[in-house]
């Protein structure tokens, strides 16, 4: 495979990183802004200030109204969205190549300056309270929710999309305050791809970017994680079934072969959950697990929907599946996850948004970036034997289960109960 | 990017937009068959075939369908709609044969009565799953209520009852009613030549049969109901609201579609300033559905039961104002940016290009460039919305929910 890429990073005079990858065969260029203010920083018990902060940004900035400034990005073609995570709040966004140049300004007023007035903050309470609600009525979402919190420690585990019972007690000065104290250009990252001049780029974001100041806040340290099996019960059509185990991080030497690991349980139709759960059984239609990366922890997360009745058989037939991964693996297996990843790989580079959220992405991670090639020969370089003893060395000796449902299920089948 | 099509011999008509600047190609059968095309008997076949072709024909096992597809890293799936099915593989250029090798076999499926009855397992779970959401379920039902008595108000996914009760032979039956040249489009778009392009179809497509299929197009106008499902368990009140809007056919399509994004796209547009920015909804958007032979306009909100009220008379006035007012000139400027920039985002990659290469082929035998939409989006004045808001105004017929309400 040949990935001709010249992905660039450097840093701006305030210390801003800036990753670019110019992508002349397209029209367009995407943006990825990832500041170090997610819901990690939420205050002890105001948890979803994040979340409003990312609600307020659009609301005004720099002597902009909430409604010039829609029409002026809007104007540009620009798609765009705040997503708030765990580590960041993450602005992205893409049009064609040359309104994104005209963007910029518009985009650091919107991110530097927000008006974050007093009249804008109940709107955007009531928005993240409306998004919490609706979210109860969304099972499945709401699983992913719970089970991101028993598996990893507080606060990596609290839902950055915010506690119901939380958003009475913030004040907008909490939310000025954390805009102030984590919205800084140290350990925030601008990753760029599209059809864009290197040099120009530079220099816009140089001056669009370059006067804002600020430190970085100290790292936050671990806490505690909720003990599970936990079941909520919920009259809901179906079970729904998450489990969690640990594994290795996006920077461990070994972060391949666990991707290999998850990829032949899950990584196409023909891998082992989606063939012996769902094809070999039809005991679901939903059934996946994928990697989940933090900077200093990461899990497999796996998830499977079924009618309450078939949910036992459901979760025994799962876990057997993912203990009994290590039997039978064969060269053809993972030559289809080689094939899967290297085809995804290529099919990258028709998207600026897809490679402009991944070089920001592995800057935080890694503290560098990676090109498609040495992905790709990563996995060229994965053997039969590596992944297999990883599947071995790595197999679970517990896991999380959190379920929703009419009914909880029994956890006898989790390797810390045999 | 260049557009070429021929029938071949077998009947099977090609389309294709080659673009040698891509690095993949992406591939897909339209078949014109969905819910519409369903007797109540057969309520949910056209979706339940759809995953049976997965399960291969005489030469492929199922295993080896999904093997195959993995082995050449395709990305590939398939989905049902009213009027459509749609399968699909996008690869990287030197496996397009193998991809239309499959994609071919999706079209002939053995429909093996063991496999048929271990998937109708997984359909019914499906079901279940789309139960547990309330915006699937709101959608379903104001489809059944508005289109009442019309084919178009069929489920996709069919019942419960429907779908246990159904046989094989039936499907089998339904199979070879539709899935022949004169009711599909093979579409291809991105990295490959077109004449190799052919003879790869000329090799291993040219088994699917012969033969012409009419679809009913009853004539239809809605009656004007409320009708709200009670779910004592939801905590958000989800309510759609549907009212006639131009057809498949209509050349005011491309009006509706700015209309729909000044009116009710998910920022910037009046529902948006009017119920979303100030908080009373979780969600609120207007869209435009077409059909072959209809067309609709069709909102959606979801907040709290006791503004659900409130929130629709908040969504009539917009409506109103529309109606008697039409839209500013900044107002539509700014749609035309945003879905110029959405044309040109989307038609980047193959698999983007893919599915408007093939619908616009099976509802109208068009082709249509990304410049074409470009310039007819650029083209469309205020004098074009006002005459759609004549013909068409956002005047909603059928309002259905989901939620704690049993009544508004």
């Amino acid at each position: 495979m040949e990935c001709p890429q010249f992905i660039e990073s450097y840093r701006l005079s305030n210390g801003l990183l800036v990753v670019f990858e110019p992508m002349p065969d397209v029209e367009s260029a995407a943006l990825s802004l990832l500041l170090p203010a997610g819901g990690v920083r939420d205050p002890a018990g105001r948890c979803g200030t994040a979340a409003i902060l990312s609600e307020m940004f659009p609301r005004g900035a720099d002597g902009l109204s909430s409604r010039s400034l829609c029409a002026a990005l809007d104007n540009l073609g620009l798609q765009r969205s705040f997503q708030t995570g765990s580590a960041h709040i993450t602005f992205s966004a893409a049009t064609t190549a040359d309104r994104l140049t005209d963007a910029l300004p518009l985009i650091a007023r919107m991110v530097l300056q927000p008006h974050l007035h007093d009249s804008d903050f109940e709107p955007a309470r009531d928005l993240v309270a409306q998004g919490l609600l609706a979210l109860e009525d969304e099972p499945r979402q709401q699983l992913g929710r719970l089970l991101r919190q028993y598996s990893y420690a507080a606060p990596w585990g609290n839902p950055s999309e915010g506690e119901l019972a939380d958003l009475e007690l913030i004040t907008p000065d909490d939310i000025r305050r954390h805009h102030q104290q984590y919205v800084v250009p140290q350990n925030a990252i601008v990753g760029i791809a599209g059809n864009l001049d290197p040099t120009q780029l530079q220099s816009t974001l140089e001056s669009v970017f370059g006067s804002w100041q600020g430190s970085a806040p100290a790292d936050m340290p671990a806490g505690t994680r909720p003990t599970s099996p936990f079941h909520q019960l919920h009259e809901s059509a179906q079970t729904h079934l998450g489990l969690a185990w640990e594994t290795v991080r996006y920077s461990d030497p070994r972060y391949y072969e666990a991707w290999a690991a998850v990829s032949l349980l899950s990584g196409g139709m023909s891998s082992r959950l989606f063939t012996e759960v769902r094809e070999k059984r039809g005991l679901c239609y939903a059934i996946s697990a994928s990697l989940s990366t933090l900077r200093d922890d990461a899990r497999v997360m796996a998830y499977a929907g079924t009618t309450t009745e078939r949910a036992q058989e459901t979760l025994d037939v799962t876990v057997q599946e993912i203990l009994r991964l290590s039997e039978g693996i064969t060269e053809e297996e993972l030559q289809r996850c080689r094939a899967r990843a290297k085809s995804s790989l290529i099919m990258q580079q028709e998207s600026t948004s897809s490679r402009a959220g991944s070089l920001a992405r592995d800057m935080y991670l890694l503290e560098r970036f990676v090109s498609l090639q040495e992905i790709h020969d990563r996995i060229d370089a994965l053997t039969f034997e590596g992944v297999r003893q990883f599947v071995i060395d790595h197999a679970p000796k517990s896991m999380v289960l959190v379920s929703i449902g009419p009914q909880a299920p029994d956890p006898g089948c989790l390797p810390q109960f045999q | 990017m260049k557009f070429q099509h021929c029938r071949l011999p077998s009947g099977l008509t090609l389309i294709a937009e080659t673009n040698p600047t891509v690095h993949s190609v992406a591939a897909g059968f339209f078949v014109r068959a969905g819910s519409r095309d369903e007797t109540p008997e057969i309520s949910g076949v056209s979706h339940f075939l759809e995953h049976m072709a997965f399960k291969g024909d005489h030469r492929f096992s199922a295993d080896d369908i999904n093997r195959v597809f993995d082995e050449i890293g395709a990305k590939y799936n398939a989905s049902t709609s009213e009027e459509v099915t749609m399968y699909y593989a996008a690869v990287l250029p030197e496996y397009l044969e193998q991809a239309l090798e499959l994609l071919s076999a999706l079209m002939q499926p053995a429909l093996r009565q063991e496999d048929f009855d271990m998937e109708k397992n997984v359909i019914l779970e499906e079901i279940s799953m789309y139960e547990d959401q309330p915006s699937f379920t709101c959608y379903d039902h104001i489809m059944a209520t508005h289109f009442s008595g019309h084919p178009l108000g069929q489920s996709i996914l069919g019942s419960q009852t429907s779908i246990t009760e159904l046989s094989a032979a039936q499907m089998r039956s339904y199979h070879s009613s539709r899935y022949h040249t004169g009711n599909l489009v093979l579409a291809v778009a991105g990295n490959c030549d077109f004449d190799q392009l052919r003879e790869l179809v000329e090799k291993h497509c040219s088994g699917i049969p012969s033969g012409i299929t009419q679809r009913a197009i009853p004539e239809f106008s809605p009656q004007h109901t409320v009708s709200l499902l009670h779910r004592e368990s939801s905590v958000q009140q989800h309510l759609m609201q549907m009212g006639p809007a131009p057809r498949g056919s209509d050349p005011l399509r491309f009006a509706a579609e700015l209309l729909s994004v000044v009116v009710g796209d998910d920022s910037g547009s009046r529902l948006f300033w009017e119920l979303v920015d100030p908080g009373h909804v979780e969600s609120c958007d207007l869209g435009f559905s077409e059909y072959d032979g209809d067309g609709a306009w069709m909102s959606y909100l979801s907040c709290a039961p006791e503004d659900a009220s409130t929130n629709l008379e908040r969504c009539a006035r917009v409506f109103a104002e529309v109606n008697a007012h039409g839209v500013t000139a900044e107002e539509l400027e700014q749609a035309r940016n945003k879905v110029a920039s959405r044309i040109v985002l989307r038609g980047e990659r193959p698999m983007g290009r893919l599915s408007s290469l093939g619908s616009n082929w099976l509802y109208r035998q068009e082709y249509r460039s990304i410049a074409d939409d470009m310039k007819i989006i650029r083209s469309i004045t205020e004098d074009q919305i006002r005459e759609l808001l004549q013909k068409y105004p956002l005047q909603m017929t059928t309002t259905a929910g989901v939620g704690p309400l049993s009544t508004l």
